[in-house]
């Protein structure tokens, strides 16, 4: 069985495209539920508002790339303007029923068949990702190495001896600007979240009606990191439709939504950083256990009777859900969060 | 000279002196004057006081049984309910459409009955968020620190100063969860003076407190006073009413029975019956 090709996979997915949408999803969801304490339960359909905002516009419509980029984040926050008008004034398990009940409406319209010439229904777009990958600023068939870092024909790998990268040229390009974004919006989140902006939020999720006591309009902070955390979810739409040159609409389903949520509560919940570990982790940890199951089912180690590969990606999802049991009773505080904290008498 | 200019107990009793012991009567310099005020939950009537004045610099308390209204009253006018109809004046603005934080600004800054200490953060970040007109509270400008540091300097000054008078200086960097129920309370004033407030309005400010804190407590009220500050509070404690207020409202069943000096209302049998229930005095004999 080789250990090594499975540590290297794990290790390739832990920083590669679709880490990078767990993060900046779960970014945006941090400053929600993190530091205001609001339940978002529809992240996925914000990362849909930008996949589908950008695809629409490019492949149905003809506008340019940069026009879709733009629709989509509009899209957001005028769901976020939508979903908070009604109920951030409300208690806060109104705006967790209403984003479950959108998000589902959000993909059951993309999926219906009415508009299908227009959003292609259950199948998706796709074809509107060229102008992004027309944007990688190397030539497509360089050779090169140094070090240990080589490309050949298209494909970049990073040989450690131990373990080795290995990212095909596209996938670069979208880590790049993956990164680039990540990097942006945790500087912009660090900035906010150790302003007296931030320590408004952090009051509102301790107590919103002290907070109003004391002169501060609860609403519209509210409304400001609801929209703000959409917008992020939208970059981790256009991160998801791009690094898969498709969009489809069953891939934003609730599931979606609560991957974000276990990357947070991994990572550590209103902590800076957390959605970027967790995202990690989370990520490393599924594509070990997923390759490394089927590994061992190559290699004989793990008999037919007992299990076979079309049975590894039900099993890895209850290892993880185990997991995440776990993590919450013994470190309920995730990776980084702070125990104290969490154990303080509310009262 | 106004009552406001004058400081310590004898200038919000003198004015008050002269004062009808009636429900409703007109103040001297009224800071709030509320007028025909009525909350009705479905068919109960919660509230429906006619008039009622508060003289500007005193301390005033709001006393009566339970389930009386008053805390409902408390609410209506610090803008966390909406009355059925009428309206008041604070500080010479109506205010009865204003929102919650509006009402704050306005300078009439409230506590509750259970305290609400902001438990996951520093006691020093407690009071930093009571501080009003902050910019860098604006989502932009958060972004740009030096617009608001120097601010942020002069606020934590401020609140040390504050802490200091409280005797919570020692727990500045602690959580405000990790205070004891009267450690919150005192939190809690101190970061609504933060707002440098012309109201405070304390809800059952005594209750859950223990003897030893209690008279700091008082002290420190009365301390409210002696800074020009107007005080209404809700208590039950009647000792408490008599050691420290200046005038007594007393409401029963929603509405305003009578008011006047502590020494008129404990002497009131309108005040008793409402307590007691009528005519106790007949069934005992």
């Amino acid at each position: 069985m080789d250990w090594q090709f499975v540590f290297s996979q794990a290790l390739t997915q832990a920083i590669g495209p679709t880490m990078l949408v767990y993060a900046l999803g779960a970014i945006g969801l941090n400053l929600q539920f993190g530091y205001t304490g609001l339940l978002n339960f529809g992240q996925a359909a914000f990362a849909a508002m930008g996949a589908y905002g950008l695809a629409l516009a490019v492949a149905s419509f003809g506008l340019p790339f940069w026009w879709g980029i733009a629709i989509g984040l509009v899209a957001a926050v005028v769901m976020a303007l939508l979903l908070g008008i009604p109920t951030l004034r409300l208690r806060a398990d109104y705006l967790a029923i209403v984003t479950i009940a959108a998000a589902e409406i959000v993909r059951r319209l993309a999926r219906s068949t009415v508009w299908s010439e227009t959003t292609g229904g259950s199948d998706g777009l796709r074809g509107f990702s060229e102008a992004f990958f027309a944007m990688k600023p190397w030539g497509d068939d360089g050779n090169w190495s140094f070090l240990f870092v080589s490309m050949e024909s298209g494909r970049l790998t990073v040989d450690l001896g131990v373990v080795n990268f290995q990212y095909s040229d596209r996938d670069l390009w979208v880590m790049v600007v993956g990164w680039t974004l990540v990097l942006f919006f945790l500087a912009v989140m660090g900035l906010l979240v150790h302003s007296p902006w931030g320590r408004v939020l952090k009051g509102i999720r301790e107590d919103e009606e002290a907070v109003r006591s004391l002169g501060k309009n609860v609403f519209a902070y509210k409304m400001q990191a609801l929209v703000f955390g959409g917008i992020i979810g939208a970059f981790a739409g256009f991160m998801f439709a791009l690094s898969r040159a498709n969009v489809q609409p069953d891939a934003f389903t609730t599931d979606f939504t609560f991957y974000f949520y276990v990357v947070l509560i991994l990572g550590g919940a209103a902590r800076l950083f957390g959605p970027v570990l967790g995202a990690a982790l989370f990520w490393f940890l599924y594509n070990l256990f997923a390759q490394g199951l089927n590994q061992a089912i190559r290699a004989d180690v793990i008999p037919p009777s007992v299990l076979d590969s079309t049975q590894v990606g039900p099993l890895v999802f209850f290892l993880l859900g185990l997991g995440m049991v776990l993590l919450l009773i013994f470190r309920p505080q995730g990776l980084i969060g702070n125990r104290k904290e969490l154990m303080l008498d509310v009262r | 000279m106004s009552a406001d200019q004058q400081t310590g107990i004898s200038a919000a009793r003198a004015a008050l002196s002269g004062v009808a012991a009636e429900p409703g009567v007109a103040k001297p310099d009224p800071i709030l004057t509320a007028a025909g005020v009525r909350r009705a939950f479905g068919g109960l009537v919660a509230v429906d006081v006619e008039h009622l004045e508060v003289q500007r610099g005193s301390i005033t308390a709001l006393i009566g049984p339970n389930g009386a209204g008053k805390t409902t009253f408390f609410n209506l006018l610090t803008g966390f309910d909406r009355p059925s109809r009428g309206t008041w004046d604070f500080n010479g603005r109506r205010a009865n459409r204003m929102r919650s934080y509006q009402v704050a600004r306005a300078g009439m800054v409230r506590t509750f009955q259970l305290t609400k200490a902001l438990t996951r953060m520093s006691v020093m970040d407690n009071m930093l968020i009571g501080a009003s007109s902050q910019i860098g509270e604006r989502m932009w400008a958060g972004l740009l620190p030096p617009l608001w540091r120097q601010q942020e300097a002069a606020n934590r000054e401020k609140a040390l100063e504050l802490l200091e008078r409280f005797k919570l200086i020692d727990k500045r960097e602690d959580y405000a969860g990790e205070l004891s129920g009267g450690q919150r309370k005192l939190l809690e004033m101190a970061r609504a003076l933060m707002l440098d407030p012309k109201m405070v309005m304390l809800d059952e400010p005594m209750a859950g407190v223990n003897p030893a804190l209690k008279q700091s407590l008082l002290e420190h009220i009365k301390g409210l006073r002696e800074e020009g500050m107007t005080v209404l509070f809700v208590e039950h404690d009647m000792d408490m009413v008599h050691e420290i207020a200046d005038w007594v409202a007393v409401m029963a069943a929603g509405q305003l029975i009578t008011e006047g000096t502590p020494d008129q209302i404990s002497a009131d049998r309108r005040v008793i019956d409402a307590y007691l229930g009528a005519h106790h005095d007949a069934a005992q004999r």
